[in-house]
């Protein structure tokens, strides 16, 4: 409903922010290729599961970020409560996968 | 279109309408309908076991009828009857509430609702050829050696209408966060639109947990892996986490919409703003929080060890605290109020005892060295019956006749609403009172039979009669709304006389476009505030203007109609391979539609400035 009477008053000052917008997301989106690339590439590779655990597990949670902050938005202005929501959930999520850990492993 | 279609027209045009509608209020009363009428079926069950457990040995039913029988009736109530009719209201009400004019996707709305009714057709088609039978819960390994197809349906089933539901809980989400009328800060938000809010994020966080849970079991069931199966490497106990991660907030799911509803029903015949306002709020997101952590309280003699038993018996308990200062808040809103005793009322009363038994319940059953003694004893069957029906239940029924004139601009029959209130009142106390002590002296639940002379017959039977004064009670609600729909009484827009936010503001029932200016929002209770200065009407935060509405689609139906195809391709896969036709052809149909959807721009259509000067009002 909204968006045909936001389209109509984009203004020059709101094309060149979308440009902006455009380009750091066509960039996060090559690196999160990238970084998929790597991560099969370390696989096939066969290198030692010590190193490809960990360094597969940091791609993961950069990948995330790059998901939550750039093509969620949460680092925008005005996603304040969006933003929160998001939080509660990865806090779930990460206490559920924690207290898994601890009941399998403990 | 527009205002044209409130015209007489022939039955086709009028199905046709209802099947592609996207406005939320149809799809609110095409819930309520479909809730209603699985709630009727899970009745049905729910009576048939009773027959059958009304005397000791009895042989109404077969040993293996009744574990379809139990197994279906749960089921059937949780996730096609109680959380359908909330959502039901939630659609209608919500938007109303907070100024707007629909919901943020009304597409996504009407596939949701897709979804869900044809998930739980699916699931009851089974009864044809055998319904699932490892309860509601659905345990493996049980459920992985149930033969037949049954527990293929409960998987299939759930899992399209569990989609339905998080797109549900998506919409009210973003339409809460983006769609507030001007000046309708968080804090000025009704509390059943709170309460729909956070129940929304309830939704979207403990859903994917099933779907992860009923992916993994369809899998084991259909595509021979052994997530579940412990002779291969894998553990049962992982159902049961999963199922719980979600089946705890679900419970929180059901309850927290009804604690708007309460919220809205009591300042409303007290004549009193709500007592507490702001602890209200923040103990509906302290009870969604904790929820999120207490799942292994279904699961303390399962053998997690005495420290995890004891962190998720503290954490339960402390849900106590938020949930008993909801409770003393209403008793405060009514303390001094003028009150006005209707049958809204009456449910609402009802509820705070009953709801508060339960409770008290389930504080005993989280202590979880006693739960060694209740757990899956009939015990348990009273806790829940007492939070579901005496919460869940009682709430949907006052907010029904809280919102009835409302939603068709009628009042459901005040006398015909105070039997049906007071023979349900008796007979759902009749029946799970007697439940606790059943428990208590050794009953175990899901049994088939009971022996004779064990000090369990009497109270089975009681137990059974309360059940036909239930069903007696719901049969004259029945007999309410048809008597109501013929002859009710017409409503005006402020129904109740004393009604304080937005909805009543409208006509009853609201055209389709809700506002024909948006209102401006002075404060909490905006209509009380207008009222309390001597205004006839709200303040309108705009001039007169053309109106955007979204255009109906018949692609959410379609596309719903394609995945139940590939639903029964799935089921019957593993059977005979041709099956597996369905399966494509079904997922073409849904991929088809999600492309036209994409491809096709459907901007919608206007209600121009001269069309809504001419209406008036
Ligand atoms: C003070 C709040 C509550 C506490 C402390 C509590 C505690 C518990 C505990 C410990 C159990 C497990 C008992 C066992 O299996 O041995 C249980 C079962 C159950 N509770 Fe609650 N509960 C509370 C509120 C609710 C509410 C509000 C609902 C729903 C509206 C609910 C629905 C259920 C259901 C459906 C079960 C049984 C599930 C099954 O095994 O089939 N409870 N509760
Ligand atoms: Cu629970």
């Amino acid at each position: 409903m909204t968006d045909e009477m936001s389209t109509r008053k984009i203004n020059s000052f709101q094309k060149q922010k979308n440009k902006q917008e455009m380009q750091k997301m066509v960039v996060s989106f090559a690196l999160m290729i990238f970084f998929t690339l790597v991560a099969f590439a370390l696989v096939m590779l066969e290198v030692p599961s010590t190193y490809v655990i960990p360094i597969i597990l940091l791609l993961a949670f950069v990948q995330v970020s790059f998901q939550f902050f750039y093509f969620m938005h949460l680092k925008d202005k005005g996603h304040e409560v969006p933003s929160q929501i998001i939080y509660g959930g990865v806090f779930i999520t990460v206490m559920v996968a924690l207290t898994f850990t601890v009941i399998t492993w403990w | 279109m527009g205002m044209t279609s409130a015209q007489k027209r022939g039955f086709g045009a009028t199905l046709w309408d209802w099947l592609t509608t996207v406005d939320h209020k149809k799809i609110g009363i095409l819930y309520l309908a479909g809730g209603g009428f699985f709630f009727l079926l899970g009745g049905l069950e729910a009576v048939i076991i009773r027959i059958q457990l009304i005397s000791p040995e009895n042989n109404f039913i077969s040993a293996g009828l009744y574990n379809e029988m139990i197994t279906m009736h749960g089921t059937t109530m949780i996730f096609l009857a109680a959380m359908p009719i909330l959502l039901g209201l939630m659609n209608f009400i919500m938007p109303l509430q907070i100024g707007a004019r629909d919901v943020a996707f009304p597409f996504l709305n009407s596939l949701g609702f897709w979804l869900f009714l044809f998930g739980g057709v699916l699931l009851n088609l089974s009864w044809f050829t055998g319904a699932p039978d490892a309860g509601w819960t659905n345990y493996a390994p049980l459920s992985i050696q149930s033969p037949g197809h049954g527990v293929d349906f409960y998987i299939m089933g759930l899992q399209l209408s569990g989609a339905g539901t998080l797109m549900g809980g998506i919409n009210f989400i973003v339409t809460i966060v983006l769609m507030r009328a001007p000046g309708m800060t968080y804090m000025r938000m009704p509390l059943f639109t709170w309460t729909t809010f956070v129940a929304s994020i309830l939704i979207l966080f403990a859903f994917p947990a099933l779907t992860v849970g009923l992916f993994l079991m369809m899998f084991d069931r259909m595509f021979g892996s052994a997530f579940f199966d412990a002779a291969l490497g894998g553990n049962a106990v992982i159902w049961q986490h999963l199922f719980w991660i979600f089946g705890h907030p679900e419970v929180y799911i059901l309850i927290l919409p009804v604690f708007g509803v309460f919220s809205e029903v009591f300042p409303t015949f007290a004549k009193k703003r709500l007592f507490g306002y702001t602890a209200m709020v923040f103990a509906t997101f302290l009870i969604a929080f904790l929820g999120f952590m207490v799942w292994a309280h279904h699961m303390f003699t399962v053998g997690l060890g005495p420290v995890a038993n004891s962190i998720f018996a503290v954490a339960t308990m402390a849900i106590a605290v938020p949930t008993g200062i909801k409770i003393f808040n209403w008793l405060f809103t009514l303390w001094g109020g003028s009150i006005k005793i209707n049958s809204a009322m009456l449910w609402s009363l009802a509820f705070i005892p009953s709801f508060t038994i339960g409770g008290m319940t389930g504080v005993m059953l989280a202590s979880a060295v006693a739960d060694y003694q209740y757990h899956d004893s009939y015990f348990v069957i009273g806790h829940f019956h007492y939070v579901i029906v005496g919460g869940t239940v009682f709430g949907i029924l006052a907010g029904l006749h809280y919102w009835w004139p409302k939603m068709f601009g009628k009042y459901l029959h005040e006398g015909l609403g105070q039997i049906s209130f007071w023979t349900f009142f008796v007979g759902f106390h009749l029946t799970f009172f007697i439940q606790h002590f059943l428990g208590l002296m050794g009953m175990p639940r899901r049994y088939w039979v009971f022996l004779e002379n064990q000090g369990l017959d009497t109270g089975n039977l009681i137990s059974s009669i309360g059940a036909f004064f239930m069903s007696f009670g719901v049969i004259v609600f029945l007999i309410n709304i048809i008597y109501t729909t013929i002859k009710g009484k017409k409503a005006p827009r402020d129904a109740w006389g004393s009604g304080r936010t937005l909805e009543w503001t409208i006509s009853s029932p609201p055209v389709h476009y809700n506002y024909k200016q948006l209102p401006l929002v002075r404060g909490l209770d905006p209509l009380w505030i207008e009222k309390m200065e001597g205004n006839k009407k709200m303040t309108p935060a705009e001039p007169v203007d053309e109106i955007h509405m979204p255009n109906g689609s018949i692609l959410p139906l379609i596309m719903t109609i394609g995945f139940t195809i590939a639903s029964y391709g799935f089921i019957y896969q593993t059977g005979n391979k041709y099956w597996l036709i369905a399966v494509y052809a079904g997922m073409a149909i849904a991929l088809i539609s999600m492309l036209t959807r994409s491809l096709k721009d459907d901007h919608g259509h206007h209600i121009s400035k001269e069309e809504l000067e001419r209406v008036g009002d």
